[in-house]
């Protein structure tokens, strides 16, 4: 077996027994991104020497005694962290080449669990799209391809492209991502493994280069659901540095993964039921509840009436937040500065962000500034808060009378790299089954269950109540145990 | 009577509203927790979270709360339970952020009413519209390079009170009492040093005329004027210039004007049609502030006897004349030496010593009670209890022996107040506490040597995180010198105070309810997680203009 076929658990497990060491499972992982990084591009930075650094001092720690839960275990971090020492981009020009002085904390919290860092990973500029292909730093590309015509290039879905095609690919045992409004989920559902936005606050956001601040939320990518268990467990907690984080119990997400479904009652959103949604998703989906059924659960239909309202309202809350987020990137202090003209303090801002932001970013910031400004504030920001407090309501009746609800991860498979490029409102689209978590703040876990006729995969989401993302992962791994996912990427290190 | 000036069409009223800008005195600012004190060298107090780097959050300082309601208990105010930081945007090279944290829609306090007194002894109640807590800025500084201006962030993310008066100064004398009372009274509560040369306390004025018996005519404000001397006299300028352009036939457009102390006239900064759309929004990494009520009963509770109040009673127990009283009550410090020498012995002897023998003194001396030495607001020390012992020692022996009696007060003041050495930092939870390096800027230019820049912020110790970082042990100890023994702001003196957001929200301002996890302990028993998103607050009362001057 080659070392990046592990899964995280099984590298712990081989870790532990001395099977293999920190630093050969460091070294495998290192040469298969160098083998593979310049077709896929997952990673913009490798920090290889830093890896086999900390790799070494974690093979000390173990033979000291001191081994942590994630001991030696090699990571990807998406590029939104900020990483001490360590370039930090967002995907962005405008950053320049920032060196954070500082680490987040969900970063710090998996390297004091003694994770092993890699590199830094692409993703959507500011992690803002659903393709990956707006990052500066080029279009990641998915390690799946269709069967028919494998020569097109398709797209590991976003923001979290980067982290889902590492993983997918064998470049990363797991990966640490982040979801605004399926970033974590869409790209987990592309490139078929599994991904967790949990609860909003569950997670610090201490760190994180900042979208849209009441909707971001760090999760972990891995190609299990019990990994993505392990992950986000050394990724929770509270911190004092996020006024948004919650101060509640972490509790042993990985014990969660073995409940038995019986007597669980999932829940059937029929607004999610889309017209012009391709049968297979259909299929897959309703093969899933069949599943979960056959494991002793109950199925039953629920209505979340507000859901049509739930993209509209999730592209004005994200780009009215992101247009005052990221006013200060403005060359003034850090990062890009493009000199002005005539000593004009204007011409510097304009000129530094006309060539630090690219065109997505720009649209957003612009929608974002229209939606806030004096007069159509009520009309949009105003209402959209106010629908957003629909959408919410819409769960938490639904979880009055249910435990989980399970919907399809994405309304398709992976698309081309440009097949969808040219019209924003169909990318959007792309988030449609994904953003109402984000509105709710409530966790929604994307787990791979099967391949559409082309071979690519497809996901399934399971979203729960807030902080009960203990039942999103027994519903999650039951789900993964039924769909028996055992397709391979044609793209991957030891293929 | 009714004060007037007196143009070719007769007499004209004047309608003035102040609103105070009060530098809340805290050890660590309102959102980070670098420090606060005056005078540092420049970039040497700023965390990363006043820099505005990338992935930096405010968390809200608790002391500048307590602060915020300890004041607004002192001017009779309704303490709002529940409030709320909303950003108000805008594009400035010392605005690190590119936004500024400021309560619009929901100020921490409500209305409430203070008194003045005037010179002819009659007194006036003035209104207080609302007081609400917001960030400062940096500050540029354009006089240090021929071609480039320099930036100090050293008061980025300083917390400061702005207090709103209505509109019901109808003189400059008005409006230079009220401004003197609410000095006062600040500095009586200790939460604000009043010191208006340091920049701790500024006013922007507005002023109007009117002929008697109108409503309100258009209002132009004066921005920042920085002395009480300086208010009365613009007012006094701003007028005149409005009666001239009515007379003439004009009319007067509303405008952000400068007082130009120079040549005493006001100027205009930018006109209405100028004014920045600031898109406020609720600030999205910060929970509503939610107030338990018994907490602010406590602060109450605790709060100093004020100048009104110590009047009476040097009036009622001591005997001593209204005028006396006044005098005596004025500045916190001088009542506090008077009740030390007044202890025990005949209380119109020692106000008549204080006033007459002590005053003279001091004056011979050009010292003050307090700060003899000549030094910052913040080294001020409430001399009397300790310093009064010295005269009321000889006042015993028979002897008040005028200035020798403070002597010992004032050396034992120079040394509490020796500047500290170097950087300081309080707590930061916001990451390292140093400066952001070079930056500069003059008449737009702006210069920042960005390698220089990070290499200081990444000095050793910016390692300290949040609430790790100790203040060093000589700190402390000028601290306690200085007599500035404030509770730690965040550590210890939060007494468990707000409480849970269901309890005292408006109704209409309420988030989705129930879907919080359990709120923290402490004072941000807010709910955390994604309980209090989204909260649409009072219909379209959100992004109604700023309840200022309401004129």
């Amino acid at each position: 077996m080659h070392p990046t076929d592990f899964t995280l658990r099984g590298a712990a497990e081989a870790l532990s027994e001395g099977a293999i060491s920190a630093v050969e499972l460091t070294r495998a992982h290192l040469d298969a991104i160098e083998a593979l990084n310049p077709r896929l591009n997952a990673y913009v930075t490798v920090a290889a020497d830093q890896a086999l650094d900390q790799a070494r001092a974690s093979d000390e720690r173990r033979a000291r005694g001191e081994a942590g839960p994630l001991e030696g275990l090699p990571l990807g971090i998406k590029d939104l962290f900020c990483t001490k020492g360590l370039r930090t981009t967002a995907g962005s020009r405008i950053l320049g080449n920032f060196v954070p002085p500082y680490e987040s904390t969900v970063s710090a919290n998996l390297l004091r669990d003694g994770a092993v860092f890699l590199g830094k990973l692409n993703l959507d500029e500011f992690a803002m799209g659903s393709s990956n292909t707006s990052s500066a730093f080029g279009p990641v590309e998915n390690p799946w391809s269709r069967r028919n015509h494998p020569d097109t290039r398709l797209v590991p879905g976003g923001s979290s492209g980067g982290s889902a095609a590492a993983v997918a690919a064998r470049l990363a045992l797991g990966a640490t991502a982040t979801d605004t409004g399926g970033s974590i989920r869409q790209p987990a559902a592309f490139c078929g493994i599994a991904g967790i936005k949990p609860t909003y606050g569950r997670c610090s956001r201490y760190g994180i280069v900042a979208f849209a601040s009441s909707l971001d939320q760090a999760g972990p990518v891995a190609r299990t659901v019990e990994d993505c268990a392990l992950l986000l467990r050394s990724m929770s907690g509270f911190d004092p540095k996020d006024s948004t984080s919650a101060d509640m119990p972490v509790p042993d997400f990985a014990a969660a993964c073995g409940r038995s479904m019986k007597g669980l009652r999932i829940g059937v959103p029929k607004e999610y039921r889309l017209e012009g949604m391709p049968h297979e998703i259909e299929a897959l989906w309703q093969q899933g509840l069949e599943w979960l059924r056959e494991a002793g659960a109950e199925t039953v239909e629920i209505s979340l009436p507000h859901t049509k309202y739930a993209l509209p309202t999730y592209y004005i809350v994200a780009p009215a937040e992101a247009s005052s987020n990221l006013a200060r990137y403005d060359g003034v202090r850090y990062g890009l500065r493009v000199e002005e003209r005539d000593g004009d303090l204007k011409d510097l801002y304009e000129r530094t962000r006309a060539e630090g932001f690219g065109a997505e970013v720009k649209r957003r910031i612009m929608i974002g500034t229209y939606v806030l400004s004096h007069g159509y504030y009520d009309a949009y920001y105003l209402k959209a808060q106010k629908v957003r407090a629909l959408i919410k309501r819409d769960f938490d009746e639904a979880f009055g009378r249910v435990d989980a609800i399970v919907t399809p991860a994405t309304p398709s498979a992976a698309f081309g790299m440009h097949e969808k490029t040219d019209d924003p409102v169909t990318m959007y689209l792309n988030d449609v089954f994904t953003v109402t978590a984000n509105l709710a703040g409530l966790p929604g876990l994307a787990v791979p269950a099967g391949l559409d006729a082309q071979g690519l995969p497809l996901g399934l989401q399971v979203i729960g109540r807030a902080f009960d993302e203990e039942t999103v992962f027994a519903v999650g791994a039951a789900l993964e145990r039924a769909a028996d996912f055992t397709a391979l990427p044609s793209v991957r290190a030891g293929a | 009577m009714s004060y007037t000036i007196e143009g070719r069409t007769g007499p004209w009223e004047l309608v003035i509203g102040l609103e105070v800008h009060a530098q809340v005195i805290s050890q660590a600012k309102l959102f980070s927790g670098a420090a606060t004190a005056f005078g540092a060298g420049p970039n040497t107090q700023v965390s990363f979270v006043d820099a505005g780097f990338p992935g930096m959050l405010p968390v809200i300082n608790g002391e500048c709360v307590a602060q915020a309601v300890r004041t607004g208990l002192g001017l009779n105010a309704q303490i709002n339970l529940w409030s709320r930081f909303d950003r108000k945007n805008y594009f400035y090279a010392d605005l690190p952020q590119g936004y500024q944290i400021s309560q619009f829609a929901h100020p921490i306090v409500g209305t409430g009413v203070i008194g003045i007194e005037l010179a002819d002894g009659s007194s006036k109640e003035i209104g207080i519209t609302r007081l609400h807590l917001e960030q400062d800025a940096g500050k540029s500084l354009h006089d240090q390079h021929p071609t480039k201006s320099f930036i100090d962030l050293n008061r980025s993310g300083v917390a400061l009170m702005e207090i709103v008066s209505e509109p019901d100064m109808r003189s400059p004398e008005e409006a230079g009492a009220y401004l003197t009372k609410l000095r006062q009274i600040l500095r009586y509560l200790g939460t604000c040093d009043g010191n208006m040369d340091e920049g701790s306390m500024r006013a922007d004025v507005n002023v109007s005329v009117r002929k008697a018996g109108e409503g309100y005519r258009t209002r132009c404000e004066v921005k920042n004027v920085n002395s009480i001397r300086f208010v009365m006299q613009a007012v006094e300028a701003e007028a005149r210039r409005q009666i001239e352009i009515w007379e003439e036939g004009g009319e007067v457009h509303q405008e952000t004007r400068l007082f130009d102390t120079g040549r005493g006239v006001t100027r205009s900064m930018r006109s209405k049609e100028d004014a920045h759309d600031y898109r406020y929004f609720p600030d999205p990494d910060l929970p509503p502030l939610v107030l338990d009520a018994a907490w602010v009963e406590e602060l109450r509770a605790a709060l100093p006897e004020l100048p009104d109040a110590r009047r009476a009673r040097y009036v009622a127990e001591y005997g001593l004349s209204a005028y006396d009283a006044h005098v005596l009550v004025l500045e916190k410090e001088t009542a506090a030496y008077y009740e030390a020498v007044a202890a025990g012995r005949d209380p119109k002897l020692a106000a008549n010593w204080v006033m007459g023998d002590l005053f003279a003194a001091l004056n011979r001396t050009r010292r003050d009670i307090a700060d003899s030495a000549g030094l910052g607001p913040r080294s001020r020390r409430a001399a009397g209890p300790d310093a009064g012992r010295h005269p009321l020692r000889q006042a015993g022996q028979g002897g008040l022996r005028g200035d020798g009696g403070n002597r010992p007060g004032a050396r034992r003041h120079r040394r509490g107040t020796r500047p500290p050495p170097g950087h300081r930092q309080r707590r930061d939870r916001g990451g390292g506490g140093s400066g952001a390096g070079r930056q500069c800027r003059q008449g737009g230019r702006i210069q920042i040597r960005q390698g220089q820049a990070l290499r200081f912020l990444r000095r050793p110790s910016d390692e300290d995180h949040a609430g790790q970082g100790q203040p060093g042990a000589g700190e402390r100890g000028h601290q306690a010198e200085a007599g500035l023994r404030r509770p730690d702001d965040r550590r210890a003196a939060w007494p468990g105070g707000l409480n849970r957001a269901e309890d005292t929200r408006p109704a209409d301002a309420a988030a989705p309810r129930g879907w919080g996890p359990p709120r923290r302990a402490g004072f941000r028993r807010v709910a955390a997680g994604p309980g209090w998103f989204p909260s649409p607050c009072r219909g379209s009362a959100a992004h109604r203009p700023a309840p200022r001057c309401r004129w």
